[in-house]
């Protein structure tokens, strides 16, 4: 919940009152609101936290970053579903930290 | 255990590291503010990296680990009624309130339930009007833009059945609360490059002035946090005390101005109690009086809900770096990670978690002391 994730914007589409993409993040997809960051078109990289867009960044540093959250093992607790987050719930006694980094000491 | 910076860019991290050893002529002390800096660098075993006299002292943690105890038995009482939909990020699930978490509530029959974004709040509600809908809006200001939009949209769709329980905070009033704070050690700060992102630095030059301290925009990447630490440490040997941007390719000096339009619009400055540390002065976001009808804290008249903090936490005291967490009386007996008083020792990056469960910052012979004190 710390960080922002950069994905690629494969589609854009207007729903309802919502300008939203989907974001391929290393290969899950999810959707995303790009109200924030009008200037970002099809086939760009963004930096998303919580399912909103906060920046346009260049291929080249999303690809490194994205590897390197997933070397530390952050990619998965901030893009999980619902069934994982409660089965992470059930497996944790303490409460993880917003990137889900406390389990994984 | 095997850092990753061991697998990838091992050299140029090593040759980094050798400049902050060449210019550190003294010992230093340097607070990453953001959690997930805070696990960066333990994973990737920066602080084992820099030289003896640089000392990391990790900040308040998350957002997650910060919030009041009241507020969490506020989310508790509201999650438990009948009619309630209460929605949440998957991380506050199980941190503690006085009685239980919200895991707890769910598996005693609340409809407790994990979103991606608080925009799945709002569709929820929107398909399910005869119940009352709650996010639970945690986190700094990397978080409020996403949290501002849901209510805003709600507000726009005319909902009567969405509400925000909210809890932000903000840096740069914890930033000065701890420079402010007597007996502080922090040196330096590297600040949250996701949460600049947002709001920019344009918050931070009259902080570096008035506490003359050197405040660096810092990224997450093992690189990143060795640059940050670099410029901070060249700036204490020069004895200057800049704003300095070293994630200069994801943050602007002014921001998303978009996203600060509607923070402002949305929110409205609070004082807010970080959890174990007391009421920090203008320290958070609460909604401002053109969405006060959303406010969940208001709809569900929990107003008589008060929790005291535990007078025994001496969080702010292991944050700011003037006790060790052994030192604090309450340590290992009233509070353990299950039963945590403060946020250092709710997140295990804590300051307090990391001492119990790791012993990872101390020496044999504090070691042995500190098993003593927990039994």
């Amino acid at each position: 919940m710390c960080l922002a994730i950069p994905g690629k914007v494969e589609e854009i589409l207007t729903e309802g009152d919502l300008r939203i993409g989907r974001v391929n993040f290393g290969g899950v997809v999810k959707r995303v609101c790009l109200d924030y960051v009008p200037e970002v078109v099809v086939g760009d990289y963004t930096i998303v936290h919580v399912g909103f867009a906060l920046s346009k960044i260049d291929e080249e540093t999303a690809l490194q970053t994205l590897e390197d959250f997933r070397a530390m093992g952050v990619l998965e607790a901030e893009l999980e579903s619902e069934e994982e987050a409660f089965a992470r719930a059930a497996l944790t006694p303490q409460s993880p930290c917003p990137d889900g980094s406390c389990s994984s000491q | 255990m095997k850092y990753l910076t061991e697998f990838r860019n091992g050299e140029i991290a090593q040759s980094m590291a050798r400049e902050i050893a060449a210019v550190t002529t003294r010992p230093w002390k340097i607070m990453e503010v953001c959690g997930g800096q805070t696990h960066s660098i333990i994973k990737n075993g920066i602080d084992q990296m820099l030289p003896a006299g640089i000392e990391m002292i990790h900040g308040p943690g998350c957002p997650v680990c910060v919030t009041p105890l009241e507020l969490i038995d506020k989310a508790l009482a509201i999650a438990a009624q009948p009619e309630v939909i209460f929605c949440s990020f998957g991380d506050m699930l199980r941190v503690p309130g006085t009685e239980g978490d919200l895991f707890q509530v769910k598996g005693a029959g609340g409809d407790v339930r994990v979103v991606y974004s608080p925009l799945d709040a709002v569709d929820i509600a929107q398909k399910n009007p005869q119940n009352q809908v709650v996010f639970f809006g945690v986190g700094f200001e990397t978080t409020a833009p996403a949290n501002a939009m849901s209510v805003h949209v709600a507000k726009r769709r005319g909902l009567k059945n969405f509400s925000l329980l909210v809890s932000h905070v903000l840096v740069p009033p914890a930033i000065e609360a701890i420079m402010s704070s007597p007996g502080n050690m922090v040196q330096g700060f590297l600040l949250a490059g996701h949460v600049c992102s947002v709001m920019g630095y344009w918050e931070y030059p009259p902080i570096a002035a008035k506490y003359k301290v050197p405040l660096v925009v810092t990224g997450f990447e093992p690189l990143d946090l060795l640059d940050g630490i670099r410029r901070c440490v060249m700036q204490l040997e020069a004895g200057r005390h800049e704003v300095e941007n070293a994630y200069e390719r994801i943050v602007k000096f002014e921001g998303n101005q978009g996203a600060q339009k509607l923070l402002a619009e949305v929110f409205e400055v609070t004082d807010r109690a970080w959890r174990g540390i007391g009421v920090i002065p203008k320290s958070g976001w609460r909604l401002s009086e053109a969405y006060r009808e959303f406010d969940a804290e208001e709809r569900f008249h929990i107003s008589g809900i008060h929790t005291e903090e535990s007078p025994l936490c001496r969080a702010g005291d292991v944050l700011r770096g003037a006790i060790k967490p052994a030192e604090c009386a309450a340590f290992g007996k009233e509070c353990t990670p299950r039963h945590p008083l403060g946020a250092t020792m709710v997140s295990s990056e804590g300051a307090c978690a990391a001492y119990y469960n790791y012993g990872r910052f101390l020496s044999a012979e504090e070691l042995a002391k500190t098993v003593v004190s927990c039994q």
